[in-house]
């Protein structure tokens, strides 16, 4: 077998193991999707109720940002997750078998895919009872939730490297939410990037969570009579999305790779 | 002879501590060596060099004939490690558990099933093997542990301190799977701090102390190395300690140990069933009565005593142990 196809054949059995303590303990998945409905009914009702946004239905608009939001949010569970096995004896029998070094970091991040998914799907039906609708084809809604999972999975990877970085699970979500608060919000999640001032307007035009949020708006077709974006970036969401998936995960792959044989061999 | 272990001045620092200052070891096929020393000792850190979870500093190390350091996959295929703390996952089940290992060595899917049923069975997990581990009892957790170890049939395998903190009961089934793995062809590595099972398992021993090796041998051996027989008595009353002490100096060939909270003494004597009849008179005569007395071999515990200067820190002796320092203290005083 190629190093590769080994790589996934061994992530596939850690996404296993992964995926049996969800079994074992249902609360873990009830919290997953507890998060996401009370974005998406907090925004919803607290901004939707009181911002609005001239061309469009504000409700319909800032349910894309909480998608793209919410999954941000979800990839700390990547993190957390590295960091609590790194805590246990099984880290050692995993490094003491002939398996990828890598397998240990694919299991998390593909387990993780499945956690999103639950995520995006709970989010949808919440968006729904709140008068969120998708107004293309099932195609082009499908292709908005694919790009959300994909952009999803390598900000796991980001978070994995964070999890193996730090000394433990609290200290990962502290430090993660330092930077996925503000990239989150200095964004065209909730409000046109357009009208923000100077700098926060040119970051948050080329911020890659504007690009999803952008990308899955266009595919679920909640951009009603709205000018098109300004920027390059915005113009062409899917396009910009999918560079920075590609440049996250060359970079973060095999840097956290690295990480985990350097954390684990103290 | 085909040593299915070899290390060469193995070296390991952590900052300025030492961990192994020079370790050298051979292990020929198909026989146990046991690696003997106290806590902090060196033993798990030569073990984790040797399982290719750990690069040394310096030294050479080969297992199955392997560089380690250069061919740390081709060495995991051929191993099997059943460390201090149970390496198993507390939300599978015994089975799962197995069953994932057995994947992980690459056995195929069937395989693994078949094998994980059959570790089960053999270490009495078979009733427990579908509950999740974080059920299990201490002694369970290292079974399965061990199981976890054996799946892929290992040509050498590490057990580090296999039975500490098990019950009497589960460490002599822990023995007697160890001496049917050697006798099925495999190699074994283990670091314990008991006397008793070096003794009882070990083909050969060495003792370390502070990363280093200060003594190699058979059980018998490392006993003959350092001289005869033991006496050994228990004074009825504490009273009468010093008494004993000084009718034993004046049979004894070495240092005399005094065990207060136990009232008893020790001290090497040559000359065998002799020497114990003269002491039983001397003591009559000085009136001491005593509660038990008799002759025996050294134990290892004596080895490592007379090799460090210090009794192992959770050796067979328990409370023992820092008394006998004591006792050494006081007498250097005096």
């Amino acid at each position: 077998m190629s190093t590769l196809a080994l790589a996934f054949a061994d992530g596939a059995v850690v996404a296993k193991r992964n995926l049996i303590k969800i079994k074992r303990i249902p609360e873990l998945l009830i919290w997953t999707t507890m998060s996401p409905i009370m974005f998406v009914l907090l925004f919803g009702y607290v901004f939707g109720s009181s911002i609005d946004i001239p061309g469009s239905n504000y409700r319909e608009y800032l349910i894309a940002g909480v998608f793209a939001q919410t999954v941000m949010f979800g990839a700390t569970g990547t993190g957390a997750g590295m960091a609590e096995d790194m805590t246990k004896g099984i880290i050692d029998r995993f490094r003491s078998l002939p398996m990828a070094r890598s397998a240990v970091l694919f299991g998390r991040t593909g387990s993780d895919i499945l956690y999103n998914s639950i995520s995006v799907l709970v989010m949808s039906l919440t968006g729904l009872l709140v008068g969120w609708r998708i107004r293309t084809n099932f195609f082009s809604a499908l292709t908005g939730f694919l790009l959300l999972l994909l952009f999803a999975y390598a900000i796991s990877w980001v978070m994995a490297w964070v999890g193996l970085k730090v000394p433990s699970v609290e200290v990962v979500q502290n430090a993660s939410f330092m930077f996925i608060f503000p990239l989150t919000f200095v964004a065209n999640t909730f409000v046109r990037s357009e009208l923000l001032p100077g700098p926060l307007k040119a970051f948050a035009e080329w911020n890659p969570v504007s690009a999803v949020a952008q990308a899955a708006r266009e595919a679920f077709g909640n951009t009603g009579n709205l000018p098109p974006p300004e920027a390059w970036s915005l113009q062409n969401p899917v396009i910009y999305t999918l560079i920075w998936v590609g440049i996250i995960l060359a970079i973060f792959i095999p840097l956290s790779v690295r990480q985990y044989e350097k954390a684990t061999r103290k | 002879m085909t040593y299915m272990i070899r290390t060469e001045g193995l070296v390991k620092r952590y900052g300025d501590v030492v961990a192994l200052d020079g370790l050298d070891l051979v292990v020929p096929k198909g026989t146990i060596l046991g690696l003997l020393g106290p806590n902090g000792a060196g033993k798990t850190t030569a073990v984790r060099i040797l399982c290719t979870l750990l690069d040394p500093d310096e030294g050479m190390v080969e297992v199955a004939g392997l560089d380690v350091r250069a061919d740390p996959d081709k060495v995991r295929e051929r191993i099997g490690l059943s460390g201090q703390a149970a390496a198993v996952d507390e939300h599978l089940t015994g089975y799962e558990n197995l069953d994932m290992v057995g994947r992980l060595y690459h056995l195929g899917k069937q395989a693994s099933k078949q094998r994980a049923r059959e570790l089960l069975d053999q270490f009495d997990l078979d009733e427990a093997g579908d509950r999740p581990t974080k059920t299990y009892s201490g002694g369970m957790r290292r079974r399965l542990d061990l199981a976890a170890a054996l799946v892929a049939r290992p040509e050498v395998v590490f057990l580090d301190e296999p039975t500490t903190g098990l019950d009497p009961r589960s460490r002599s089934q822990m023995w007697d799977t160890v001496q049917t793995l050697v006798r099925e062809g495999a190699t074994v590595l283990l670091t314990t701090q008991y006397m008793e099972e070096a003794d009882r398992l070990c083909d050969d021993i060495v003792v370390i102390d502070k990363g280093k090796k200060i003594a190699h041998g058979t059980a018998d051996q490392l006993k003959t190395q350092i001289g005869g027989e033991r006496v050994e008595l228990i004074v009825t009353n504490s009273a009468d300690t010093d008494k004993a002490r000084t009718v034993l100096e004046s049979l004894s060939v070495g240092e005399i140990q005094t065990d207060e909270q136990t009232r008893k003494l020790t001290a090497a004597v040559s000359g065998g069933a002799d020497i114990l009849g003269k002491l039983l008179v001397k003591l009559a005569e000085q009136n001491v009565s005593v509660v038990d007395v008799g002759l025996r071999r050294p134990t290892l515990d004596d080895v490592f005593l007379s090799l460090t200067g210090h009794a192992t820190e959770d050796g067979a002796g328990d409370a023992s142990g820092t008394e006998a320092v004591d006792v050494r203290e006081k007498e250097a005083v005096r």
